[in-house]
């Protein structure tokens, strides 16, 4: 049964990224499931996001389409924090097919981040703002192909 | 506290039942956490479409955005303390019921958003970063709170004003090199913020109680660790570290608050007060 549970989540999709979904993106904390009853355990990215609402629909609405489930919980949890180190390679994947960069693993001496353009994937890159469309995501210029483009901001503990 | 050891944690809100004097300081506290932030995300949120230019004001509002957050944050760990729906407490609340600082209330200038805004950027610049520090500080502290649920909660919204703290240091230090009117608006700016600023590091009527229940370092520490994170940024520009912080229009932690809070209250619970019931 997780394991249909956990298939039904992969199709509930971040609904500002459509490419990446709740699993890809480590959101999904644990997931128990008895008698018929699942509670979902997510993690949110940021704190202000507007799609956390959202997200918790979908998740209610795919799960209690399953057969064999009654009654479907979602919490919000703030411990352990989401980072973005959470991601998963397949996630960081799919964000480039977006046109999105996924967060940098680390940063320079001087906090400064190193981010392959997601499109020629040069890393002859210039931020452009820290803040984006998004709580959660940057603008960068690619100075090789000329794009502009987004990436995901880091989230760390040690910050 | 009485039948409590010092160094014991509090981890769920039901377990507060038996220590009712350690409830009320933590929720003092929540209080003036939550409403700092409510209100300067309020304060923030006006100047869409107003920043000084088009990145800035996808910046200023990514920030506002987060500090809402914050504020719903702390809302929603009193909510799960018994003290009413985090909706009524960010919108229901009467002015003098609030706890946030009078420096975060005070209005972005003359004018208003939708007429002849003649906001002021260099109050807004210095307000903004020398609340971001004092915030990191707090925030730092209570990573150790005794209160679990809201140590899980500061170190959350720590890696978010990782970012904020970074842009208005930026403008800070950009803004106060610069040569001319630039460097005089700021230090005017800084005169005006430090009138007050006494009010944001303040702790209220219930601050020891807080120290001693092992929610929040002291005024005084935290205070000094202020000074000593901005010591540098004054000295590399040049500027003289104040030495006083004021109060001189009261402290917002114990009520006392000013006419600007409560045009803001009647502007943004306007919808709120419609349908107090509504769901959103």
């Amino acid at each position: 049964m997780i394991e249909k549970i956990k298939t039904a989540l992969d199709a509930v999709k971040d609904p500002e990224i459509d490419s990446v979904s709740v699993l890809d993106l480590g959101m999904v904390e644990k997931v128990q499931f008895t008698n018929g009853e699942v509670v979902v355990q997510l993690l949110p990215t940021f704190i202000g996001c507007p799609a956390l609402d959202i997200i918790r629909q979908r998740v209610e609405q795919v799960l209690s389409s399953l057969e064999g489930i009654k009654r479907v919980t979602v919490e919000f949890i703030n411990h352990p924090p989401w980072t973005s180190e959470r991601i998963t390679e397949e996630g960081r994947e799919k964000l480039k097919e977006f046109g999105i960069a996924p967060p940098p693993k680390q940063m320079g001496p001087n906090g400064e981040w190193q981010i392959e353009c997601p499109y020629c994937t040069s890393t002859y890159t210039m931020m452009e703002n820290v803040f984006g469309p998004t709580a959660c995501r940057s603008i960068f210029y690619c100075k090789q192909c000329k794009n502009p483009f987004e990436a995901l901001k880091p989230i760390s503990i040690w910050m | 506290m009485e039948g409590r050891d010092s160094a014991m944690k509090i981890t769920k809100p039901e377990e507060l039942k038996q220590y009712p004097e350690y409830q009320e300081a933590l929720v003092e506290l929540l209080f003036q956490l939550a409403d700092d932030d409510f209100i300067l995300a309020y304060r923030g949120s006006e100047w869409l479409g107003l920043a000084p230019h088009i990145e800035e004001d996808v910046a200023f509002s990514s920030i506002s955005q987060d500090t809402m957050g914050h504020a719903a944050m702390y809302y929603q760990l009193l909510e799960e303390i018994g003290m009413g729906r985090a909706d009524d407490l960010a919108h229901g609340r009467e002015a003098s019921e609030r706890r946030n600082a009078i420096l975060l209330e005070e209005v972005n200038g003359p004018g208003h958003y939708l007429q002849e805004p003649r906001y002021d950027w260099a109050f807004t610049v210095v307000r903004n970063y020398f609340y971001a520090q004092a915030k990191k500080v707090r925030i730092d502290s209570l990573k150790n709170c005794s209160y679990e649920p809201l140590a899980q909660v500061a170190i959350k919204i720590n890696m978010e004003l990782y970012y904020h703290l970074m842009h208005w240091k930026t403008w800070f230090v950009q803004l106060v090199n610069a040569q001319g009117e630039a460097r005089e608006r700021m230090i005017q700016a800084i005169e005006k913020v430090m009138d007050d600023f006494g009010g944001v590091l303040s702790l209220g009527n219930k601050g020891s109680k807080m120290v001693e229940f092992g929610l929040i370092d002291s005024e005084e520490v935290l205070t000094e660790r202020w000074i000593q994170a901005m010591k540098p940024v004054f000295e590399q520009a040049n500027l003289t570290m104040p030495n006083a912080f004021q109060m001189k229009r009261g402290n917002g932690r114990n009520g006392e608050h000013t006419s600007d809070l409560e045009s803001a209250i009647a502007t943004l619970s306007e919808v709120y007060r419609m349908d107090p019931l509504a769901a959103w």
